[in-house]
């Protein structure tokens, strides 16, 4: 069997360094498998999140050689073997220990958004109606897994840190689902502008390229927020029928 | 003294897929304190990854269907030996409580007429599982999670619960760490519902994650909870088997729901070659006819790929053991051939079956649009499990309740797929409700201090071993073994036997387990606690499977090839820790059934 070193983040808050470790490579392997060696041979405390190991869990997230990526769903023949594999744990979210960050933030700021509120039924078993065509595109936001990689590369929360100020693209996601369900009633474009910060994306596209579950993050739910901001709150025509139209 | 924090709590569900969730808002609806555990992150349990979809008779494609099909289907499947009265609580609730995931904001694939769709799944007479793609179980326990934000529940995440507390013959709490520092918990309740799902990584192959520890069984069991039919274990008969790093990873029987059939190295399909009695009048005699039930034919029947799950598990591996199986010791799944059938077949797979057509892609190079899947049996659910009562969801621990894939009774022998999603949430809801109905009705228990201490010990008990003990890692995967070769599909006396054997010498050495680090997020740690509810879940499934001397749905023995033991009759097996801490056995009867549950089987045909 063929051998690899796998150059692991390990420590915690207060201090953390990349240690070597070598181990046995076989065919279809992906990281995870490896890391998972490693902590079954070598490294029994080593710490790491996963459960489906199929890329639906959205657990498994990390940096593997600086991309933010699935361990479960990185195989090793795409990446080079003969140099020292860096796996880290994902940048933008404060550490608890080796491969495992605090993610909590994200929760907090689900909770924190307007729940979805429906229109009463339209049948009279409590049921709606609805085109395949009209939630095609809010099936593909619902296609998130959670995984916050999109999160991790979004330099507004990576480098500037503005957790306070703005939730990242996940929530764009989920915010987008929401605002286009048909049969929601909320209308959450004014803390989009004001609280979520929507203002600060810059349409940078590195969430797109991230997304495991390949959403068009920002061409498909961004941007189509963005507008509808603008047109609520800036388009001047529109404003003007508002303030008549009551 | 060890510290720790407590909690108090009116209701305390312990897990956070499906059922605990469903439970948890249920619990919630009226002003009682609701807190929910779960050992991962929200949002990522087990219920995530169910694929094909959630058994609901709405009648929204067949309007034949209906909630006494739907049990009649359930009983057949289970070989008789379900729950009746569960199974008929689960047919009649199921449609409602899938329609109230949508005023939730689940969102499920429609039908032309704009209602929910629903496609075939084995052993199911009619079109019945609502589904959104092949990611059914993301949009359930989303829409769940979701909902449940802002219900005013109280979360726990990426805690553990190891033992249950008793103050008397109640339970009165609950005794867990959390993962992160690794400091202690306690939960005081007036009741407690499990939800922790099943026990697959007691074996090697497996559709299981981490988690899947058999947790709750254990946890119930010590807490004087009984266990009943914990021989029938599910081996799904689809999981990959190449690469090995992907082994055992679930392929939806969706792909066969939508056409996919199962074919040998010669290239026959050899379902067609042992039809089961109880089925035959319902299975497709060629292959046009199968082709055009999968198609949404009423007058078509089911193809024979689509029959129940032991019977095509058993089916493959005898494939594989006759030397027809595919070169990685499986049998060929192929959707790809459709394109003979339907135009666009290519664009319809990746539509139908995203989720697949990725993993194969992703993980295995296979275009599932091109060529066939190589697929093999994995063990994938229990059946068996803690015992409840039907309406209430009630242990015979006052207190104490069990819903989802941890409590048992509906799906007797052998779960129809699609049948487990419903079950969470029909009976999550109930187990939600009367735990509620009950903390109202009893007031609280003090919990009693002098065993917390003992529990704490027994939990650092794996630092405290001496440095060179046994791996935790070790251990599991030998378990893994032993279950996988002595206790899978096919079994015996023999087999039994041994592996009740291994099972205590195993247990012997897990006394030994040493942790490394410290009690920081540290995984070695955890599966070295993990270890105490394997072992004890591993010992009922050998012992309910030495017990029962037949082969009847997913449990097959060797050296008792019939379904029924001469003059038993049929009965479930009961496991219970007696009052000197041994494991023991026993069997009920069945009771009979009703004049109105014969007619409907009957009638259902
Ligand atoms: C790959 C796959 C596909 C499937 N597809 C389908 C399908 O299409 N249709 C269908 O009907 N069924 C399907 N199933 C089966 C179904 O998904 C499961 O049976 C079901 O989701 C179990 O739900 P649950 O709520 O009982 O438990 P889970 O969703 O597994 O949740 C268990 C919870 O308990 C927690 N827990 C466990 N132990 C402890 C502890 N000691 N302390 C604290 N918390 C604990 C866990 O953290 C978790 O939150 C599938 C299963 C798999 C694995
Ligand atoms: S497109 Fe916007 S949200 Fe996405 S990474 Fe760039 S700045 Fe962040
Ligand atoms: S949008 Fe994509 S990248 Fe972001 S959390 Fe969801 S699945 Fe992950
Ligand atoms: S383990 Fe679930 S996404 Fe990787």
């Amino acid at each position: 069997m063929d051998k690899a070193t796998f150059r692991i983040w390990r420590g915690d808050a207060n201090e953390a360094d990349f240690v070597d470790y070598e181990t046995e490579v076989s065919e279809g392997m992906v990281v995870l498998d490896a890391v998972h060696r490693i902590q079954a041979e070598q490294a029994n405390d080593l710490a790491v999140r996963w459960n489906c190991k199929a890329g639906k869990c959205g657990s498994c997230s990390a940096e593997v050689n600086g991309n933010p990526k699935l361990m479960c769903m990185t195989r090793l023949n795409d990446i080079p073997l003969d140099q020292p594999v860096t796996v880290e744990p994902m940048r933008a979210f404060p550490l608890i220990k080796d491969l495992v960050t605090d993610v909590s933030w994200n929760f907090k700021v689900k909770e924190k958004m307007k729940p979805f509120t429906p229109r009463p039924p339209d049948a009279e078993d409590g049921t709606w109606r609805m085109e395949q065509e009209d939630i095609d595109h809010v099936q593909e936001f619902r296609k998130c897994i959670e995984c916050f990689l999109c999160q991790d590369v979004c330099h507004v929360l990576r480098e500037h840190h503005l957790h306070d100020e703005f939730i990242g693209p996940r929530f764009f996601v989920y915010a987008a689902s929401l605002e286009m369900h048909p049969i929601d009633t909320e209308n959450r474009l004014e803390e989009l502008k004001d609280l979520d910060g929507i203002g600060y994306c810059n349409i940078t596209k590195c969430c797109t390229n991230v997304c495991p579950e390949h959403i068009t993050i920002t061409d498909n739910a961004i941007i189509p927020l963005k507008e509808r901001v603008v047109d609520q709150f800036y388009d001047p025509i529109k404003k003007l029928f508002r303030v008549f139209g009551g | 003294m060890a510290s720790y924090e407590t909690f108090d709590y009116d209701v305390l569900i312990i897990g956070a897929g499906g059922a605990g969730l469903r439970a948890a808002i249920e619990a919630a609806t009226g002003d009682l304190k609701v807190g929910l555990v779960c050992k991962s992150l929200l949002g990522k349990a087990h219920t995530v990854m169910a694929e094909g979809g959630v058994a609901a008779a709405l009648a929204n494609v067949d309007e034949r269907d209906s909630w006494r099909a739907h049990f009649a289907d359930t009983m057949r499947g289970g070989q008789y030996l379900s729950n009746a009265r569960m199974a008929e609580l689960h047919a009649k609730e199921s449609p409602d409580r899938v329609r109230e995931l949508e005023a939730w904001g689940a969102l499920f694939d429609r039908t032309q007429d704009g209602s929910i769709l629903q496609r075939n799944f084995g052993g199911h007479q009619y079109p019945r599982l609502a589904h959104v793609g092949d990611r059914t179980g993301l949009e359930m326990i989303r829409a769940l999670q979701d909902h449940g934000i802002h219900q005013g529940i109280e979360v726990h995440m990426e805690n553990t619960i190891t033992t249950l507390l008793k103050t008397g013959d109640r339970v009165s709490g609950a005794f867990g760490y959390e993962r992160e520092k690794g400091r202690f918990k306690i939960f005081s309740a007036k009741a407690i519902v499990l939800a922790t799902g099943g026990v697959g990584k007691a074996y090697k192959i497996t559709s299981n994650s981490w988690e899947y520890t058999g947790d709750g069984h254990s946890l119930a069991y010590h807490a004087g909870a009984e266990l009943i039919d914990m021989e029938f274990v599910q081996f799904h008969p689809t999981g990959m088997v190449w690469p090995p790093s992907v082994r055992g990873i679930l392929v939806t029987e969706g792909v066969r729901g939508e056409g996919g059939i199962l074919t040998n190295s010669e290239g026959n399909r050899f379902m067609f070659d042992d039809i089961p009695e109880l089925y035959v009048n319902q299975t497709a005699d060629s292959t046009e006819e199968g082709w055009l039930y999968t198609q949404g034919d009423r007058e078509a029947r089911r193809p024979p790929e689509l029959l129940t799950r032991d019977h095509v598990a058993r089916c493959i591996v005898r494939e594989v053991h006759e030397g027809r199986g595919s070169p990685h010791g499986g049998v060929f799944l192929d959707i790809a051939w459709i394109k003979e059938k339907i135009p666009n077949a290519q664009e319809h797979i990746r539509r139908k079956l995203p989720s697949m057509y990725h993993q194969f892609k992703e993980l295995a190079d296979i275009d599932i649009t091109e060529e066939p899947m190589e697929v093999g049996p994995t063990t994938h659910y229990i059946m068996g499990g803690i015992r409840v009562d039907a309406d209430t969801q009630m242990t015979c621990v006052p207190g104490l309740f069990a819903a989802g894939e941890c409590a048992a009774g509906l799906h007797g022998a052998n779960r129809l797929g699609g049948n487990s999603l419903s079950d969470l949430l029909v009976f999550g809801k109930r187990a939600g409700e009367y735990a509620a109905q009950f903390a109202e009705e009893n007031g609280a228990v003090p919990l009693e201090d002098s065993s917390v201490e003992e529990i704490a010990q027994h939990v650092l008990k794996p630092f405290d071993n001496p440095e060179g003990g046994e791996n935790p890692y070790q251990i599991q995967s030998e378990l893994q073994d032993k279950m996988q070769e002595l206790v899978g599909i096919a079994r015996s006396q023999e087999s039994l036997t041994q592996a009740l054997e291994e099972v205590q010498t195993l247990r012997e050495k897990a006394e030994n387990v040493h942790s490394i680090g410290n009690r920081e997020y540290n995984s070695g740690w955890h599966t070295a606690l993990d270890l105490d509810c394997l072992i004890t879940v591993s010992e009922a499934i050998a012992l309910a499977a030495l017990e029962r001397r037949a082969s009847i749905g997913a449990h097959s023995r060797d050296d008792f090839p019939e379904k029924e033991e001469q003059g038993a009759g049929k009965y479930n097996t009961i496991v219970h820790k007696t009052e000197d801490n041994t494991m023991a056995i026993r069997r009920e009867p069945v009771p009979e059934l009703t004049e109105e549950y014969e007619q409907i089987i009957e009638e259902m045909g």
